[in-house]
């Protein structure tokens, strides 16, 4: 924005701009400050308080932790720093296989969600215009319901007693009703079906601005529909594809709900081990370092992600 | 005008601010399933006193509640052995007994248990009490492991080829890891309120035994699946099968209920009502205290949630089967088998949850 364009509001926001300016706030840093503040409210703050946390020690109290700062009775100010509950986390492995396999449910159903989202995204792109605002309304209308009831309603489905193994065993398909629920294979489905529309959204965003005549040329100077696919609409479609895995991998992998209810009790997810800190061992120094360990560790995957959009858009240029 | 008319309004809803300060109202956090249907009403109909009312399933849940503080909660129910911790850490307030007169009404048996929780009972007041037992469906079990099989015992569950039998149809472990590692102990004869490490180390590899065949670990899930079949065998809490049985005699699909106190003891635990140190409305909490303690109201909630109350005045109006049903007031001869919980201190806390996320998650 330029300062051009704050120059001409009526009189009282002159005066206004004129007394900001003299305290060194112009427009340009005004429009910086909105963001910055809320940052540092939402989100530095509320980080710091966490990284303190992590670095008390544990006491059965209100609250139950131990304080950092303590006035000594000759006026010394003593600060604890108790780095022990890093320590704990690096030394029992169950924080690093809960980290791993975190990564690694996040990263499958990233990609199962990019498998059904592509041809999904593809298909509203290319229909009749008239009708895409209905598909896209259709792709969203889900979150109309509680998340946590739709959650429930893949119990119904999926368990012993549930539709699919009722269907399934009236078909007489199968003569033993099939385990699903409380398996790996549901939290899986359980976070495609719910972070679906975050891949298929950005996907038909960059579809739907792509130029048919490129893939007509394609097709003039011979490639065979799947050489095209995969020489200009996937390149082209990269900046959809990256946003949309990130958007489902990110939430993913602190996913709590999804794993406790339709994961088996052997699901291991660092948003569960969280739980388990705050609720079941009440140690919130420990729970403030798993989250603090969380955080640095997904910083990599969001950084490699977003240096290869960075890459990406580059090259388009 | 127009600023006379602001004053009004300011004024207006200030009243109002007034008026719903007097418009007393009492904020309760209590075990899911563990009250009549028309307790709160009543209540309201009798006091004046409006009620908000929410639900836990883990006595967890409630200490990492209190710790944080501010929870808003006039009345808590924990189990006396969580309590029993929570006291001297300054959680509850002193009880002001003379505004609950029906005290009296209390069972000496009872209060004498709960005094190791809460001597002289300064703190809290009795709610309801039960057992931890197993709960299991009873065609699918004996179709499994016979009529002669272990039916009444800890063997049905920790013997891994029982257990084995029954991994097909579903079994359910509470989520709670101090009862569930105090019945393993109690039943490898150990002492259930043990803290060494090396009784905790022989009841994981107790519970390592069975895990393959566990379905399960939720302290309030089974009830809905107990009912409808989805599981066989639970360990739970002896009014939460008994309202999963009714519900399955309820819903006809020929899915019949029972629970049973194994004949090696289980752990007998008492949910204490207390009021928080910093409870918003506490002469609120003092009158939902009290109106619990009503013979009448408490045989209510016996005969709606199947537990034992200790409230002796109310056992005449408690309905006879099931003030007669020794699977929920225990005779003098299983009541010697059970062993009350003692509260744990956090440092075997931390090993006893680890040892349970072990036994959950196998690692």
């Amino acid at each position: 924005m330029s300062a051009g364009a704050l120059s001409s509001p009526p009189r009282p926001w002159t005066r206004l701009g004129r007394w900001l300016g003299r305290l060194g706030i112009n427009g340009r840093t005004a429009v910086i400050l909105a963001p910055t503040l809320w940052l540092a409210i939402f989100f530095l703050i509320p980080l710091l308080v966490v990284f303190k946390i992590a670095l008390s020690a544990f006491a059965l109290g209100q609250p139950p932790y131990a304080p950092m700062f303590r006035w000594g009775a000759d006026d010394s100010l003593s600060i604890t720093l108790q780095f022990s509950n890093f320590l704990f986390i690096l030394q029992d492995s169950l924080y690093a296989n809960a980290y791993i396999n975190s990564l690694r449910i996040a990263a499958i159903s990233t990609a199962l969600a990019l498998l059904i989202a592509y041809p999904m995204a593809w298909f509203i792109a290319r229909s009749d215009e008239k009708y895409r605002n209905l598909l896209l309304m259709l792709v969203i209308l889900p979150f109309w319901t509680s998340f946590l009831l739709r959650v429930y309603a893949w119990m119904g489905f999926l368990g012993r007693n549930g539709i699919i193994n009722n269907m399934l065993l009236g078909l007489g398909i199968i003569d033993q009703p099939i385990t699903m629920l409380q398996t790996e294979g549901a939290v899986f489905i359980g976070i495609v079906y719910t972070y679906l529309p975050f891949m298929v959204l950005p996907l038909y965003t960059t579809l739907v601005k792509l130029d048919q005549s490129l893939i007509e040329a394609s097709a003039d100077l011979g490639a065979r529909p799947f050489m095209t696919f995969l020489t200009v609409i996937l390149p082209l479609s990269m900046p959809g594809v990256i946003a949309g895995s990130m958007l489902v991998f990110i939430p993913a992998i602190g996913e709590f709900v999804i794993p406790s209810l339709l994961g088996g009790a052997d699901t291991l997810m660092i948003g569960r081990v969280l739980w388990d800190e705050f609720f079941a061992n009440r140690d919130w120094p420990v729970a403030s370092a798993v989250a603090i360990v969380m955080l640095v560790i997904l910083v990599v995957p969001i950084m490699l992600m977003s240096r290869a959009q960075n890459a990406v858009v580059e090259t388009e240029k | 005008m127009n600023k006379s008319l602001f004053l009004l309004t300011v004024s207006a809803s200030l009243l109002c601010g007034a008026a719903t300060a007097q418009d007393q109202i009492v904020n309760i956090y209590n075990w899911s399933d563990y009250i009549a249907e028309d307790t709160l009403d009543k209540f309201t109909a009798e006091t004046g006193i409006a009620t908000n009312y929410d639900v836990f399933d883990s006595n967890e849940i409630v200490e990492a509640r209190l710790l944080a503080g501010s929870s808003g909660y006039d009345v808590v129910v924990p189990s006396g052995f969580f309590l029993e911790r929570q006291i001297p850490i300054g959680l509850f307030q002193l009880l002001d007994k003379s505004k609950l007169p029906n005290l009296v009404n209390l069972d000496p048996a009872i209060m004498a248990i709960v005094e190791a929780h809460d001597p002289g009972s300064q703190y809290s007041v009795p709610y309801m009490w039960g057992t931890s037992g197993l709960g299991y469906n009873v065609d699918m079990v004996t179709e499994r492991v016979g009529a002669d099989g272990p039916l009444t015992s800890w063997d049905l569950l920790f013997d891994p080829e029982n257990a084995a039998k029954l991994a097909d149809c579903g079994i359910a472990l509470l989520d709670a890891p101090v009862e569930m590692m105090a019945i393993a102990l109690n039943y490898l004869g150990l002492d259930p309120n043990s803290e060494s490490a090396d009784d905790l180390a022989q009841a994981e590899a107790l519970f390592a035994g069975i895990r393959p065949y566990v379905r399960l670990f939720h302290s309030s899930q089974y009830i809905s699946d107990l009912a409808n079949g989805e599981i066989c065998l639970a360990v739970g809490y002896s009014g939460d099968v008994f309202i999963a049985a009714d519900r399955a005699a309820e819903a006809d699909q020929g899915v019949e209920i029972t629970y049973v106190i194994p004949d090696e003891g289980t752990s007998l635990w008492v949910d204490m009502m207390a009021i928080p140190a910093d409870a918003p409305n506490p002469d609120a909490a003092h009158a939902f205290i009290n109106f619990i303690l009503e013979p009448q109201i408490a045989a209510d909630i016996t005969n709606y949630v199947w537990y034992a109350n200790p409230n002796t005045a109310s056992l005449d109006l408690v309905d006879p089967d099931i003030a007669a049903d020794p699977a929920i007031f225990p005779t003098a001869e299983v009541m010697e088998n059970l062993f009350p919980l003692k509260a744990r201190t956090p440092a075997y806390d931390r090993l006893l949850t680890r040892a349970w996320t072990r036994v959950k998650t196998g690692q």
